[in-house]
């Protein structure tokens, strides 16, 4: 590891340890924040108890689902964006602007076309997801570069051989950017919607929890969501670097 | 123009998608674009409705200036040392992609059920952008200005106000651009869950009800709001580039 991650994991231990400190000696009452300890020792007992099982694999599968849906149609809907420039001309300034429309306000739009389920989750999800994906791909189909075109062209390449041997892996990096934001969006996108308003979900587990005065298992799914968050993120992101690296080549 | 045309024509395109859904989803499951409306001019007309609009104007604009500075502060800080930098960043990044409703009950105890804590929780949305490009702009910044600025002997706080502000400006205005728009998502969310007065609180109340007119309405309204805010600061963001 290098020197700035080892600075890196001794800043988040010591921040642990003072949160676990002060918890301990009461500068931070129980009922608000429980140590960090008692957070792990109440992960491991959901874990072990199988109690939230059910709704961990709800989660996930909508995330799966949502993130697959939102990268296989934006790269879809950006390769035929790019293929033709009239409509990029007129959809490319709102795709800048699209971020800022707060999405999760037509969260109950979706409940009413698709009932409380996973199908609104992941309507709302995909509609937070998918720009990035829409966007990566017109951008990693701009960077091909011409003489990589040239080259398949002097050799007689089909359009599908130039697409599968030239074109993807030259934007693939860019594709994959996407791909990990995507991603982030589509866990974002569940758990919030199941946090406001769903039946099922650790988003939902979580509100349930809080609801109920629960501190010990709201902090233990609390840790297990931010620990799935950061392994899937931590793990696409080192993908990416490589990738991007690969480019600067 | 002909990218406004463009636009327009997009615009159009959405309505008529719109209007095909609302006639496909049989009656009142989904109302229509002109119905929407109509209850938009009925809701502009309510002075409860402003009154809930200021509360989500008052959490929203104090969540906007508390991260704005907030953000700056922090990425100045931790630009100035490309080891601070370094350790900072993979942590920032990682806060950004992290799903935050599910720290909103800590916020709640923490702040109790308030306005502190729908603006507490819009801070959290809006400062980590502005701190991320903040702190980029100054790490990548031309080595030639700091250079420049210890040559002529300025004191820390004259070469941060004259000469690194204004070389990160354009970042950090493409930074606060982010920043604004996840503000209004952070209170909104926060309205949305576990308040009794705002704009998010309106929507799930007219959910509940069944009103699906004034669902579409509110969220309509507040798109559009953020859009145009957005390219207000993109112009401002384009003006200042050139």
């Amino acid at each position: 590891m290098t020197r700035e991650g080892w600075i890196r994991l001794l800043v988040i231990a010591a921040a642990v340890a003072a949160l676990e400190l002060a918890c301990r000696l009461g500068w931070v009452p129980v009922t608000v924040v429980i140590p960090p300890s008692a957070m792990a020792a109440s992960l491991v007992d959901i874990l072990a108890s199988g109690k939230h099982w059910a709704d961990i694999v709800i989660s996930l599968r909508s995330v799966a689902i949502a993130a697959v849906l939102s990268i296989g149609l934006g790269f879809l809907v950006g390769a035929v964006i790019h293929a033709w420039p009239l409509v990029r001309g007129a959809v490319e300034p709102l795709l800048a602007s699209y971020y800022a429309v707060p999405t999760f306000m037509f969260y109950p739009v979706f409940i009413i076309l698709f009932g409380v389920g996973p199908a609104a989750i992941v309507a709302i999800a995909v509609l937070l997801a998918i720009v990035s994906m829409i966007s990566a791909t017109l951008v990693g189909l701009d960077r091909i570069p011409l003489v990589l075109r040239k080259t398949a062209r002097m050799m007689h390449m089909g359009p599908a051989s130039r697409a599968l041997l030239i074109g993807l892996p030259a934007a693939l990096p860019h594709l994959f950017t996407g791909v990990k934001l995507a991603v982030a969006y589509a866990f974002i996108g569940v758990i919030a919607s199941e946090f406001i308003l769903s039946g099922a979900g650790m988003g939902y587990a979580i509100a349930y929890a809080y609801n109920n005065f629960d501190n010990r298992e709201m902090y233990g799914l609390m840790l297990l969501i931010i620990l799935v968050v950061t392994v899937v993120n931590t793990g696409l992101d080192a993908v990416d670097r490589r990738l991007q690296a690969r480019l600067r080549r | 123009m002909r990218s406004a045309l463009g636009s327009a024509v997009v615009v159009l395109v959405l309505l008529v998608v719109w209007e095909g859904l609302h006639l496909a989803v049989s009656n009142s499951g989904l109302p229509s674009p002109v119905a929407t409306l109509v209850r938009l001019g009925v809701l502009l007309g309510d002075a409860d409705f402003w009154r809930q609009a200021g509360e989500t104007g008052r959490a929203f604009a104090a969540a906007v200036v508390l991260s704005t500075f907030a953000g700056i502060g922090l990425g100045i800080l931790l630009g100035m040392n490309r080891t601070t930098g370094a350790v900072a960043q993979p942590i920032l990044v990682n806060l950004y992609a992290l799903p935050k409703v599910t720290l909103y009950p800590v916020v709640l105890l923490i702040f109790g059920l308030g306005i502190s804590a729908r603006i507490a929780f819009g801070i959290m949305h809006g400062m980590i952008p502005l701190t991320l490009f903040t702190m980029n702009a100054i790490l990548n910044m031309k080595p030639v200005y700091r250079r420049s600025a210890a040559v002529m002997g300025l004191t820390p706080w004259q070469s941060s106000f004259y000469v690194v502000l204004p070389a990160i400006l354009p970042e950090v205005i493409t930074g606060a651009r982010l920043g604004v728009s996840l503000c209004l998502l952070g209170v909104l969310i926060g309205e949305m869950f576990a308040a009794r007065n705002g704009l998010g609180f309106v929507v799930m109340q007219a959910m509940e009800r069944g009103d699906m007119p004034s669902v579409l309405a509110v969220a309509l309204l507040l798109a559009v709001l953020a859009l145009v805010v957005n390219a207000a600061l993109l112009a401002l963001d384009r003006a200042w580039r050139r």
